[in-house]
């Protein structure tokens, strides 16, 4: 099974985020890239498939932030080829053209099945996976945490609903799949493993081609949410801060 | 004369037999954007053999009831084919969904193949005029966008309570319009299998009175330990958030959240949980909940009770030899 998995980078949380004096996007000076988590797990139900039922893997993405580093530990954790889209506008694009640029390089020699995040932390304007399924007219199914591929031309996902209630959908391929989880977790390879394949193995890139999308939702101004709006914050040293919370406790009969 | 054109929808999602309650969260906002807007609020259901639900979306001024063998599983593709063929007809101005399993997958393909705009995980939305302002969550919670939509029909995805679900429930009968699927659904591309329930056997968290709940902020499978011997000196269970499960340090029947499990005990202490709209669905109605995490615009503080803006590891030592104090020891 020819499988191609989309990769994007979304902006490090362990970074404090802030917001350019235009007030309408993130400040990119000091903003570190990393890959989206859900596409993290994709990547990982990829390598799955391919380990149990053979096939290619290929990694893509467009050029923003640590690209090229997600994407040589993609060959590092054994994907088959990887490829870089490039000329990406630095603020990076919105999720429906993102898709519209996977679909228009996808669309030349569609692969059997379609692989990404089901949602990336900077999601506004839509979820890309779903959406090059939309453009590209394939069956689509997300927020799976497990893909297998019993038989040929068809895959078989587990689809998670509230209350740990899932439901298990048969797709006919090609098809796009927007990955919650993989079933284990993504796997690690230590860093000289993606030094080697810096070395040993080449990123092809390609310009990414040029699309028209709808004009999209605008942003008025981006901001941060007031700090705790409803909790009554504790002050202390932690052995103050503990007394407090015992007493809490306390008043509402929940130690003695 | 029809007031298509600023009509609200409304996608009703069920399960089992049952409307989702955040349908109704999306009901009561929809009748005030209705208002708003001067159009009509429409639930549209689509399934086979559920009529009697219809029933109790009396919120709404229609509902567009769809009944179709075709329908009588969810599937994106069956789903998504008929909203898309039935707004291409009514043109309504707004398509709310859940941000939720269903509603993401539906959000996402039906805009994409209408190539109308898509605002997702909105918690806010205003209407100006005639324009639809909205306020999307980024980042797990710290960052919030204003944003304004354009074209003619837009759809949204709606953070699970954002609003309240009571504006959303109504004694009265509301309108039903029954319709056959729009589109053949005899051909498509997936089908549902099987329906697979939760794992049974481990500690059951929804029946536990107080749950130690952690998330990204444990770091380390070592350090679970802490969490439990905390939970076992309050009488309660460890639960966590997607990120540990999905290390795999704890099990599927211990997430907490969308698409883990509800839970209510009578204190819920969040420890490294950052307050993603993920997890908060699942544990927002806690009687009580202390929040633990070093960031102090973490979400979870919108949330919890009590914050304590601190390195939970800190905090933990202390916290559970106050408690070891407290607890007799066996004599």
């Amino acid at each position: 099974m020819n499988i191609v998995v989309l990769l994007s980078m979304v902006p490090d949380l362990v970074e404090e985020l802030e917001i350019a004096p235009s007030g309408v996007a993130l400040d990119t000076q000091w903003l570190r890239y990393l890959l989206s988590e859900s596409d993290d797990h994709a990547l990982e139900q990829a390598l799955l498939l391919k380990e149990r039922h053979g096939g290619r893997v290929v990694a893509m993405a467009l050029d923003r932030g640590e690209a090229e580093e997600a994407l040589y530990t993609a060959l590092a954790r054994g994907a088959d080829e990887a490829v870089k889209l490039t000329g990406i506008p630095e603020e990076g694009l919105g999720k429906r053209a993102a898709a519209a640029v996977f679909g228009a390089v996808l669309k030349e020699s569609p692969p059997d099945l379609i692989l990404a995040g089901v949602q990336a932390i900077d999601d506004m304007d839509g979820h890309t996976a779903g959406a090059l399924a939309g453009l590209l007219g394939l069956p689509y199914v997300g927020v799976t945490r497990s893909v297998d591929a019993p038989g040929a031309g068809k895959v078989l996902v587990q689809k998670e609903y509230p209350g740990g209630l899932a439901a298990e959908i048969e797709v006919d391929l090609p098809a796009v799949v927007g990955v919650l989880s993989a079933p284990q977790p993504p796997r690690y390879v230590p860093v000289a493993r993606i030094r080697e394949a810096r070395k040993t193995k080449t990123i092809s890139e390609r310009e990414a081609p040029s699309v028209a999308v709808p004009e999209g939702p605008v942003i008025r101004r981006l901001f941060k949410p007031e700090p705790a709006e409803r909790a009554e914050m504790l002050d202390g040293t932690p052995e103050e801060m503990a007394k407090q919370i015992v007493t809490i406790l306390e008043s509402r009969g929940l130690v003695r | 004369m029809s007031t298509s054109g600023q009509d609200v929808w409304v996608y009703v999602e069920h399960l089992k037999g049952q409307v989702a309650g955040h349908t109704y969260e999306l009901l009561g906002k929809g009748r005030e954007i209705a208002g708003a807007l001067g159009g009509r609020l429409v639930a549209v259901l689509a399934g086979s053999e559920v009529q009697p639900l219809a029933g109790t979306l009396g919120v709404a001024d229609s509902v567009l009831y769809v009944e179709d063998a075709g329908l009588a599983e969810f599937t994106p593709e069956g789903h998504g084919a008929v909203l898309r063929a039935l707004a291409e007809k009514d043109l309504p101005r707004l398509m709310l969904f859940g941000a939720t399993s269903a509603g993401m997958d539906l959000a996402a393909l039906v805009s994409a193949t209408m190539g109308i705009p898509l605002v997702v995980n909105c918690k806010e939305i205003v209407i100006e005029g005639d324009r639809v302002v909205v306020t999307s969550q980024m980042c797990g919670g710290k960052l919030l966008g204003e944003v304004e939509t354009v074209g003619k029909m837009v759809a949204l995805t709606v953070l699970p309570g954002a609003f309240p679900s009571q504006k959303g429930l109504s004694d009265q009968a509301p309108a039903v319009q029954k319709l056959l699927s729009p589109v053949l659904l005899d051909r498509l591309r997936m089908r549902v299998t099987r329906l697979l329930e939760p794992e049974a056997g481990d500690v059951d968290i929804t029946r536990a009175p107080v749950l130690v709940a952690i998330g990204r902020g444990i770091q380390r499978q070592d350090n679970l330990p802490l969490a439990e011997e905390l939970a076992g000196l309050l009488g309660g269970a460890v639960c966590a958030s997607r990120p540990v499960i999905d290390q795999g340090w704890l099990p599927l029947t211990r997430q907490v959240g969308k698409s883990g499990m509800v839970v209510k005990p009578k204190f819920y202490l969040a420890l490294g949980i950052s307050g993603a709209s993920e997890h908060v669905e699942g544990m927002k109605e806690s009687e009580l909940t202390i929040a633990v995490n070093s960031d102090p615009r973490a979400p979870i503080f919108d949330v919890a009770d009590y914050g304590v803006a601190a390195d939970m590891f800190d905090l933990l030592p202390t916290l559970i030899e106050e408690l070891r104090a407290r607890t007799p020891s066996p004599s």
